[in-house]
Order: structure tokens, then sequence, then C-alpha cells
């Protein structure tokens, strides 16, 4: 029963929240409304049983909670769009008239006049109905930090005057990647190693492919977040990193891989060719026995040319090693300005282990083991280098 | 609501000083007085008013019942406010929008958009 109201509460959370914030205008009245209709429910359903329609009943009594509370304060009345309603509606909503405005708070969350932080923590907390210390705790700040960014956030919404809306079409391609970058940042976050992080950020990408079914990058981000996180469990085996050739494929999660697939196609069958569709094409790619290491270098290619990313190319210099061609790769990888970058290091170590140039290899591995900052990752380096000594 | 756009010069070549604004062609120079124009002239603005260079600025202060007075703006020279405008607008994309056509935002200044406060 309780994990029960929990899943509803998850699943409602930001529709019922979406929606009225749509219909009251104020973030900051509508989470109280929200939470408190959260509350009844959760003391309520119990004993009297879930209503027949949850959704409607959130709403229904966020919003009833919402006209009283305006009506014992009139001037915050004044401000806010209600008084453009003449009737408050009492009954309980049909299941129909609740619009679903998940869109316009997804846009709104993600605005480019909020700082990107707080659009990720924004967005978990409205959409994803996380608690502050739930944030605060995935992104290792303190409660405090997190709490001031919120507040800060919905602050400026208002003063700003940051419009509750999906943007029209000739804002939609810059805004709606930035969307995008945020679920996947919140994906990243969560694929390093908080699984509950990369959940909510798929989830939040089936949102999105729901409501933007004609976006083919919309596809594409679902397709590379169900793809990559269906490898999880293989990734690490006692604390160490597993290179994706030698993972355990029993412990793919297959269905996953196989909606992944699926929303490719669908990504791909809309003309897509954007960032994270490619990147999904090559996550799927990725996971096909045997591997086609050309074709992942083209599009490895394709990707850096949209992108300029050195990263990519560095991706790109793996694959064309990995097809055959690893003195074009080492000239590739050698032309990179990545110094930075353990993993330039590391692949140059590897391409020159190819090439029988075992000191120069030793070298590298010793700068890469220098840069790397994840012990997992500085054990498996340290494992090389002995390989090569020994 | 109504937004202040802050526009500041930055390294955007101006009138006044003569050497760099000589630097662009005849036709830039137009295109800049031309986009003024029209953003003044655009509905919902309220053209403001145009600041000498922050070299001719003085900065007052005020310490123990004393006239601290300093040659130059209060922020860096780079980033001293050179003109300012008033926009009634629905919301802040629009705002954002006018800021992306002041001639100053692409030529090496930069234009801060303000809600203006309301009681």
């Amino acid at each position: 029963m309780v994990a029960t109201l929990e899943q509803v509460f998850r699943d409602e959370w930001g529709r019922v929240l979406a929606g009225l914030i749509g219909f009251l205008g104020d973030f900051d009245l509508a989470e109280e409304a929200a939470q408190e209709a959260f509350a009844i429910a959760a003391e309520r359903w119990p004993r009297a049983g879930t209503p027949a329609n949850p959704r409607a009943w959130l709403v229904t009594t966020a919003r009833n909670r919402a006209i009283d509370r305006l009506r014992r304060d009139r001037t915050l009345a004044a401000k806010t769009r209600l008084l453009d309603v003449q009737e408050p509606v009492e009954d309980e909503m049909e299941e129909t008239t609740i619009p679903d405005e998940r869109l316009e708070l997804l846009f709104t969350c993600c605005h480019p006049a909020l700082a990107l932080d707080a659009q990720v923590a924004l967005t978990l907390q409205t959409l994803g109905g996380l608690r502050t210390e739930e944030i605060a705790r995935a992104f290792l700040v303190p409660h405090e930090t997190m709490s001031k960014r919120l507040v800060r956030a919905k602050r400026k919404i208002k003063a700003a005057g940051i419009p509750f809306r999906v943007p029209p079409p000739h804002l939609l391609p810059d805004r709606l990647a930035a969307v995008v970058a945020v679920v996947y940042l919140i994906f990243n976050e969560g694929y390093g190693g908080r699984g509950e992080l990369a959940a909510e950020a798929i989830r939040l990408g089936r949102v999105l492919a729901e409501l933007m079914p004609d976006e083919p990058e919309v596809h594409g981000l679902l397709s590379l977040m169900l793809t990559n996180d269906a490898r999880r469990a293989a990734r690490f085996a006692d604390g160490e990193v597993v290179l994706l050739r030698d993972q355990d494929r029993s412990l793919w999660d297959l269905d996953q891989i196989a909606a992944g697939r699926a929303a490719l196609d669908r990504a791909l069958a809309l003309g897509g060719r954007g960032p994270y569709v490619l990147q999904a094409a090559i996550a799927v790619l990725h996971v096909e026995e045997p591997q086609d290491w050309a074709r992942l270098a083209a599009l490895y290619g394709e990707l850096a040319r949209l992108t300029a990313s050195p990263v990519v190319e560095l991706n790109r210099a793996a694959a064309l090693a990995e097809a055959g061609e690893v003195e074009s790769a080492l000239a590739l990888v050698e032309s990179l300005d990545l110094d930075r970058y353990h993993y330039l290091h590391s692949t140059r170590a590897e391409l020159l282990r190819r090439l029988e140039r075992t000191d120069d290899a030793r070298a590298a591995y010793r700068r890469a083991v220098e840069l790397v900052h994840s012990d997992a990752e500085r054990r498996f380096l340290e494992r090389r280098l002995e390989e090569l000594d020994g | 609501m109504k937004y202040m756009l802050l526009i500041h010069q930055g390294s955007a070549p101006t009138p006044y000083s003569p050497e760099e604004w000589a630097r662009l062609s005849e036709d830039e120079q137009q295109a800049v007085a031309a986009d003024y124009q029209a953003i003044n002239q655009t509905p919902g603005v309220s053209p403001g008013l145009q600041l000498q260079p922050p070299e001719s600025a003085t900065t007052v202060r005020m310490e123990d019942g004393r006239t601290l007075t300093t040659d130059g703006p209060f922020v860096a020279v780079k980033e001293a406010l050179g003109g300012y405008l008033v926009f009634e607008a629905d919301d802040l994309d629009a705002a954002i929008e006018l800021a992306s056509r002041i001639p100053a935002a692409r030529m090496g200044g930069a234009v801060e958009v303000r809600p203006i406060a309301e009681w």
C-alpha cells in the first residue's frame, strides 16, 4: 500500500505541480498547495481508499487549497492570474479538463536566463518530485546551498518574467537543446554511480518523448540514455572499471537495449541527424556484436564535425584503431589539444603499445596516471602499466 | 513587465572614439545607426539616453561627512554603462530578443536586462 502510494506520488507530482503553476502563475504558491494536497492524500488514502482518479483528486484538492489561501490573502490574489478565473472550480475535475503542462514547466526550468546548476536542480525538484535534501545529496553540495539555489531560481523566474510556455518556433531549436542538455546532465551525474538520478533522467526523457513525439533529438536522447544505462550492471566489477569489450553481456538489460534501439529507429525515421541522434546511433552500434568499427569511426567523424569536440575526435581515433588503422589513429590523437585529459594519454599509450613502442607507451600511461581522478580508473591504468613491464 | 536594458559598450566602437569608429566601414557605421533607430521605434520601447564615454565619469562617495571624488566610473571602464532604454514587454524572452538586436551586444559589448521594480 505504501509503495503504491509513493508510486502514485512520484508519477503525479510533476503533472499536478505543472498544472497548478499554469493555473496560479506562481511557483511557491503552487508548490505549497501541491504539498498540502499530497500530505492530505498520504493521510487519507490509506484509510479511506485511493480515489478512482488520483490525479483529478490531487489537482482539485490542491486548487481548492490554493484558492482558500488566496481568499485569506487578498493582496496576493491581486497579483495572480486567479483574478481572471470567474468561478473557481470546487467540484472534482474530469480527467480531460486537466491540461498537461509539464512541457511548459520543463522549458521554464531550463530557461537559459537561469544558471545551469539551477536549471538542473529545479527540473529535479518540480518535475521529478525530488526533495531538496535528495538533490543536495545527489550533487554532493550542502543542503543549505541547494536550498538557496532553488529559492533564488524561483525568485528569478518571478522577478524577471521568465514565461511559462513552450517557446515559439523561432526559439524552439535552441531552447529544446537546452532542455535535452539538462536531462542528459542529470543522466550523467547518475551514470557515474548514483543510479536513482539516471532513472530519473530516463523518466524525464520518456515524458519528453511522449510530449514532443516529432522531435528526433528527444528520441535520440532517450535512446542514448536507455542504451548506456542497460549496461550499468556490467560496467563495474568489484569496484573496478570493466571495458565494454570485457563486459559480462549476461548482465546487460536486453529489453532496455531493445527499447533504446526502437527510440533510435524513431529518431532516424524522423530524419534526425543531430548530436543526440548520432550519439545514440554510436551507443547502439557499441552493443552490437561484432562491432562495426569503421561505421563507428564514421559516426564519430560526423559527430565531431557537428560539435567540434576534441573528445569526440579522441573516440574517433579509438574506433579507427579498432578498425585496424592504428597509425592514423595515433596521428589523430597527437593532433588533439587535450593535454590535461587522462583519456588522451591512456588512448595514446594503448596505440603506442600496439605499435610496439613500449617505452613511449609506458611514458604515456604514467602521464595518464598523473591526471586521473577516479581510484578505480587509476588502478586500471596501473594494471596496464604492469602488463607492459611484465 | 517593464525592463531596463543597460547597454555596456565594452570594446564596441562608438563615435566618441573616432579612431576606433573609423575602423568600421561606412556601411557598418550606417547599420549601427539604423539598428539603434529601429530599436528606439520598436513598440514598447521608451528610448533612454546615451552617455558620454566612461572616461568622462566622476565617482562620488561620502566618508565621515567629506565628499570624496575619484576620476572614472564606479566599475572598470570596460564594464561601465554606455546607455539604456526601457522596454515594456510580455516576458523576459521578448526583452532578450530586443537586447540581442542592440548593436553593442554583437560588437564586443553586452546588454544587461533588468526588470524594473514595481510597487
